[in-house]
């Protein structure tokens, strides 16, 4: 079972590095629905 | 015909009379018109009196109906049609807004509601009813059939069917592919069953994590499709061992399995089902994760009419010209129609590796079968794996 306990923390590690990325690179899903000019919850 | 000549205007006369005491009608000496209710009628009936309502009831005023452009008018006022149809159809120049999406200047759209509806109705219904279809068939084929045993008991002798790398990379897909129907399902589900259940505060904190799992997650599941499609693809191509495997039903029922090779027909299924259906969920995903960046189901729509598939089929053409919202409203339809589908054939899968089927589970757990394992269920595979074993080292010469 250790190929299955490897692929559950690549999988983690994915996840989180991908958030990481696009967060660094300025991505919102959010933002093409709103922006920076319209406060939403504030 | 005289007598005849002075009755005729008689009549005549009499009749007009009639009408006019009718309308002369007089109520304690005031003159009322008719239709028309009286001071007199109103203060009656305060002190309690009967009085009748009928004739004196007040006749509805009859007036010109209110101009066109009026605010009473059949318009409500100001008709602009330019105007509604630029705040509808996102095809209007006539419009700004703050925000720069793609979909900011389409207000109006009326195909969100039909899909609100399709969603948290036949969706949501149908496609929890084909998963619990699916467990129920799976419990009675479970009762009926039984483990599938190995029918000549275990060798004893294990071969190596999957490498570390293809492990890996069933794996990843197998437990990206669970989150990410457990969380799907949560998002489904939300608003019509878990919050009357858990209350709308729990229900959020669900909602928050289990939409991060999903987005990020799902890049997982796209790199393990990527492997397994790699990795796979050259031993489920349908060979003539398939039609043999189908005509003997897999062997499924009754003594014996029919000749297969590293993967059987059953395992070339589930393959293709999870290289299509989960690509298209992917793809589908994708467009939802960027929204508005990656339209498929207009260009689709428009292809189809094209090829004239609609009109064979008794349709009209589908409407292929989609507003921003309606693309996002299919891709996110067609996502959770399919990733059902898929829910459906993972079920079952999981089913024949573990409960349904004895040493099917040490293929993807140690990665090591058992030899009499092999030759029942992959015995092709299994022989060529064997004479591999027992051809001699290259370079090794016989002893003389």
């Amino acid at each position: 079972m250790k190929a299955f306990l490897v692929a559950n923390v690549a999988l983690i590690i994915i996840a989180f590095g991908v958030n990481l990325a696009l967060d660094n690179a300025g991505f919102s899903s959010a933002n093409m629905t709103s922006d920076s000019n319209v406060r939403l919850g504030d | 015909m005289t007598l005849l000549r002075i009755l005729l205007p008689l009549v005549f006369l009499v009749s007009f009379a009639g009408l006019s005491a009718a309308q002369d009608t007089t109520v304690n000496g005031v003159g009322v018109q008719p239709g028309k209710q009286t001071l007199a009628d109103i203060l009656a009936r305060q002190r309690g009196e009967d009085v009748p309502f009928g004739a004196q009831v007040p006749r509805p005023a009859e007036h010109e109906a209110p101009p066109v452009s009026s605010q009473l008018g059949p318009l409500g006022g100001a008709s602009d049609a330019d105007l509604w149809r630029d705040i509808r159809a996102d095809s209007g120049t006539s419009l700004s807004a703050s925000n720069r999406g793609p979909a900011a200047t389409v207000m109006m759209q009326e195909s969100g509601i039909w899909w609100l509806d399709f969603r948290r109705g036949p969706l949501l219904t149908y496609g929890n009813a084909a998963l619990a279809a699916t467990v129920v068939l799976l419990a009675i084929f479970y009762l009926i059939r039984g483990r599938i045993k190995i029918e000549h008991g275990r060798s004893g002798i294990t071969i190596a069917r999957f490498k570390f790398i293809e492990r890996f990379g069933h794996w990843l897909i197998a437990s990206s592919f669970i989150l990410l129907a457990l969380t799907g399902l949560i998002s489904l589900a939300g608003r019509k069953v878990l919050i009357p259940v858990f209350g709308l505060e729990a229900y959020s904190a669900y909602a928050t994590i289990g939409k991060w799992i999903h987005n990020n997650v799902a890049w997982a599941f796209i790199l393990g499709l990527v492997m397994v499609f790699v990795m796979w693809i050259a031993h489920n191509l349908p060979d003539r061992t398939d039609i043999n495997w189908i005509l003997k039903g897999g062997g499924i029922f009754g003594k014996g399995h029919p000749p297969a090779k590293k993967f059987n027909t059953g395992q070339k299924l589930i393959f293709w089902a999870v290289i299509i259906l989960g690509g298209s969920i992917s793809v589908s995903g994708l467009s939802l994760l960027f929204p508005f960046e990656i339209t498929m189901f207009g260009p689709t729509f428009a292809k189809l009419n094209d090829m004239g598939v609609p009109q064979l089929l008794g349709f009209g053409p589908i409407e292929a010209s989609l507003t921003p919202q309606e693309e996002m409203q299919y891709a996110q339809l067609w996502h959770a129609i399919i990733s059902f589908v898929l829910m459906a054939v993972i079920l079952a899968h999981i089913y024949i590796g573990t409960l349904g089927m004895e040493g099917a589970f040490e293929a993807m757990g140690s990665g090591d079968v058992d030899l009499q394992w092999a030759r029942e269920h992959h015995s092709i595979w299994a022989e060529e794996m064997v004479a591999e074993k027992n051809k001699p080292a290259s370079g090794a010469h016989p002893a003389e």
